[in-house]
């Protein structure tokens, strides 16, 4: 195992992100903090309480799950997306590093920015709302786990884009609305029955369902079901990236 | 002598169909300088990007220091450095950052005092704490070269090392290099300056269209290809050459001030004698003469053209 190739492309990347401290963390929690203020403080004043929980508290879930989802998918297909653009991947290649340490390497530390920002997210909203966490392990469980699938999940968009316009087209295109329509600012109860049942096809309604439940202990759907669509998510990211090693799909010709 | 890097039958036909390497087969020696010349488009860049494990081969078998590159691709590549053609660098990393992640990258515990060496050998010590967009190209590529040695190789592959570098660069880095074969490390460059070959190797090897032309050791190259030239230069100008001397490999250039003989170095019998009594016997009568070798860039020009 070569333990120095890994930390030294976690330690890279990490770097990285220090240097953009303004992009990679200061403003999504400025984003965030918007949303406090519209949605949970002006607005959210007027609205009524959601399974017993105030309207400003209930979004917070919904707020953390959806940087969470860009942010992981950002930071980790820009990380394996600039050596492709630059050029600089020709010496990842050429050290003897196995896949699977390249992908530690890389995806620990998209991981690893995510979860540090949900964190910073959750104290931020300190500050607008009153929330308490019921299941704090589950919380922290999904939080590694949501980080984790959705920076895999970046590392195959990094790997497929050829251009700085595709990195985020998936991300604008798909992500950000499954995740304002995957009831991150409501219940999916509170939806007409047939949009009821559409919501059940968006996978983002079970991360943000499961994630809080983790706070509140209620949930629109099963967490059993938000556990198992994330662990397939994760464990189809996982098979799409062993083929792109396998055959060396935009990495190596 | 067992060889450092073995090449056997290694072929590569990209997904356009272009067929980049034709079943070469290749030994490189322990410790020595072998340049591989070939001109644009011959598989020079395509052939090390196999080595270094860059592209994948479509058949055949690399042995980098006994191992296989695809097997055993932790040791092999241990022991390799690479240089690529292009300048390819991080913007916004520092010289020191960007040359000590490499030597943790080719999984070499962190070492201050060998980097530190390294980059005063490369001039590049004062430069350290820079951003490597703020240095010129010639920086850029001292700062490639710092980080393909960052981990000790044994084996350090310059791909045209010298592209669009000054002469101050060039002299270093030729410099270096004989620094690190006398250190025992094996140098592979390739390059179509032949000047370069000239100058530093102790082997050539000539591919063309993904074939290898030829291996030879420089010297016997150059002594078995090489051609002796005797310039004449004429006192009147000629119109053309008597028919008497016709059966003799003459040619009149500079508009008939000169009169050029080519000869076999090699020959016991260079005929120079007999040419000049004929002259003279022609009442062709010379102000000058002047003979040269020819350099290897003619020899490869023939070579390569030859075989085309």
């Amino acid at each position: 195992m070569n333990l120095h190739g890994v930390s030294a492309l976690y330690k890279f990347e990490m770097a990285r992100s220090r240097r953009t401290l303004m992009q990679s963390i200061a403003s999504p929690v400025i984003s965030t903090s918007l949303y406090f203020v519209v949605f949970g403080s002006a607005i959210g004043s007027h609205m009524t309480e959601i399974d017993g929980i105030s309207y400003g508290a209930f979004i917070i879930p919904g707020l953390m799950m959806l940087a969470l989802l860009t942010q992981s998918i950002a930071n980790a297909s820009f990380g394996i997306y600039m050596p492709k653009f630059t050029g600089t991947i020709y010496e990842i290649l050429s050290a003897p590093i196995s896949h699977l340490e390249m992908l530690i390497g890389y995806v620990g530390a998209a991981a690893t920015k995510s979860i540090i920002l949900g964190l910073i997210i959750l104290l931020t909203a300190r500050f607008f709302v009153t929330y308490s966490v019921e299941h704090p392990i589950w919380m922290i469980g999904f939080l590694i786990l949501t980080s984790i699938t959705f920076s895999l999940f970046g590392f195959i968009i990094g790997v497929w884009a050829d251009g700085f316009e595709k990195l985020q087209l998936i991300p604008l295109m798909v992500i950000t609305p499954l995740t304002f329509l995957g009831g991150s600012f409501y219940s999916i109860k509170m939806l007409p029955p047939f949009w009821q049942t559409v919501s059940l096809f968006n996978p983002v309604v079970y991360l943000i369902n499961g994630f809080r439940w983790s706070f509140y202990g209620v949930s629109d759907v099963n967490v059993g079901i938000s556990l198992g669509m994330t662990l397939v998510f994760m464990a189809a990211c996982i098979a799409a990236i062993s083929w792109i090693f396998k055959t060396g799909y935009r990495l190596k010709s | 002598m067992q060889p450092i890097i073995s090449v056997n039958n290694l072929s590569k036909t990209y997904d356009t169909g272009f067929q980049a390497l034709k079943g070469v087969n290749l030994a490189i020696n322990p410790g020595e300088i072998f340049a591989l010349l070939g001109p644009n488009g011959a598989g020079k860049t395509t052939m090390i990007s196999i080595v270094c494990g860059i592209v994948n081969a479509t058949q055949g078998q690399v042995l980098a220091g006994g191992h296989d590159i695809r097997r055993e691709y932790r040791a092999a590549r241990s022991m390799i450095g690479l240089v690529p053609q292009e300048l390819s660098t991080d913007a916004f990393e520092s010289v020191l950052a960007t040359v000590s992640f490499s030597r943790g990258l080719f999984g070499k515990p962190p070492n201050p005092a060998y980097i530190e060496k390294l980059l005063r050998d490369l001039s590049l010590w004062d430069k350290r704490n820079s951003r490597i967009m703020e240095l010129s190209g010639g920086m850029k590529r001292r700062v490639m070269i710092a980080k393909a040695l960052s981990h000790e190789p044994k084996i350090l592959f310059l791909d045209e090392p010298t592209a669009g570098v000054d002469v101050e660069l060039r002299r270093d880095m030729w410099e270096l290099v004989r620094g690190l074969r006398d250190n025992g490390v094996t140098i592979i460059l390739t390059t179509h300056y032949i000047e370069e070959a000239e100058e530093m190797a102790d082997r050539i090897g000539v591919i063309n269209k993904g074939e290898i032309v030829l291996v030879e050791e420089k010297h016997a190259l150059m002594e078995k290809l090489g051609k002796k030239q005797l310039r004449l230069h004429l006192q009147n100008p000629l119109d053309q050459i008597p028919a008497e001397l016709s059966g003799l490999p003459l040619e009149l250039t500079n508009e008939g001030n000169e009169l050029v003989y080519t000869f076999d170095s090699q020959s016991e019998h260079t005929g120079i004698a007999g040419l000049l009594r004929q002259l003279n016997s022609h009442g062709i009568d010379f102000k000058d003469l002047s003979s040269r070798e020819s350099s290897l860039e003619e020899i490869f020009v023939n070579l390569v053209r030859g075989r085309s």
